[in-house]
């Protein structure tokens, strides 16, 4: 991936909004009072970081047990480097993956494709992994529930 | 205690999960969306983070645009120094997830930072203070990144 130019207003807007936002009517007045900028001005420099993909998207993030998925797990897949697109797409095609990457991974671990997944409960959970291996003809996989919870935070990039 | 959403709040995080409406008054249109006024959607959402359901509102930062490098890390652990190797590795800033599992590699962690010499700097020195071997495998392709999850719009769980 490219990667974007920024310049000094910009990686204080990131700063910004890496952050949480501000629940007020009008969120981004004192930032623009900061910078000098009107808030018009500053709304358009986050919409163009945006659109150039420095930022990936704005919105809500929720806490998943709290929303109710009480069930959270990392799947693990092991895939042929020439089928990894194919098997890729289907399981990123699936609502309740969140989260899929291929990997590059030593070979005496073997599995590549990682799908993060989350459900209700046990039973959704099972479900959904042998759908998962259904639909890919993956049967060489191998499920990390998570026990603990050491550390989950948004990236401070700036 | 538990926070019991009402379908009011499940309509509003399905939205809030969607992309923001960038303008001045973005919670504003959120609210004409919802046919709430304004105050009221502020309110939900402030009960919905103190509830601890809303981490935050903001951007997720796309990583690889601004040049950073991050991988998956792994290491074998005994339950006995979970805890400890646990906290010693979260003291480095790049770590943003770090999670015990239930197989033999059994601590799992992600890593980020400017670049690969430096991640592989920082993997060498958690290796000395906890006397961890530790597994990387950073990112080859990415088939998909989303965290909105679907809310439904009825009080069952």
């Amino acid at each position: 991936m490219k990667t974007m130019p920024y310049d000094e207003i910009d990686k204080r807007i990131l700063r910004f909004m890496q952050g949480d936002i501000p629940l007020d009517a009008r969120p981004f007045r004192e930032l623009s009072e900061e910078l000098g900028l009107s808030e018009a001005e500053v709304v358009s420099r986050i919409e163009l970081l945006r659109e150039q993909g420095v930022i990936r998207r704005i919105s809500a993030i929720l806490r998943h047990q709290k929303a109710g998925y009480k069930v959270n797990a990392m799947t693990a897949w092991q895939v042929d480097q020439a089928r990894a697109d194919d098997i890729g797409a289907i399981l990123a095609g699936f609502v309740q993956v969140s989260h899929c990457y291929l990997r590059q991974v030593p070979s005496d671990f073997g599995f590549n494709l990682f799908a993060m997944v989350h459900a209700h409960d046990e039973e959704e959970l099972s479900r959904l992994i042998e759908d998962m291996s259904n639909r890919t003809g993956v049967n060489n996989y191998s499920v990390f529930r998570s026990i603990k919870e050491y550390k989950k935070v948004s990236m401070e990039y700036f | 205690m538990d926070y019991e959403l009402s379908v009011l709040d499940r309509k509003i995080l399905n939205l809030l999960q969607k992309d923001f409406p960038l303008s001045e008054q973005p919670f504003a249109a959120m609210a004409a969306e919802l046919n709430i006024v304004e105050e009221d959607l502020l309110k939900h959402i402030a009960d919905m983070k103190k509830a601890g359901i809303i981490r935050r509102i903001g951007a997720i930062i796309e990583s690889r645009a601004i040049g950073f490098y991050s991988t998956l890390c792994a290491c074998r652990v005994e339950n006995s120094r979970a805890d400890e190797v646990a906290a010693i590795i979260n003291r480095q800033t790049g770590v943003t997830h770090n999670y015990l599992r239930d197989q033999e590699y059994n601590l799992w962690f992600t890593l980020s930072c400017e670049n690969e010499q430096k991640a592989r700097g920082i993997i060498a020195e958690l290796e000395a203070s906890t006397g961890v071997p530790i597994l990387s495998m950073p990112t080859e392709r990415v088939y998909k990144i989303k965290v909105a999850l679907d809310m439904g719009e009825n009080n069952a769980i």
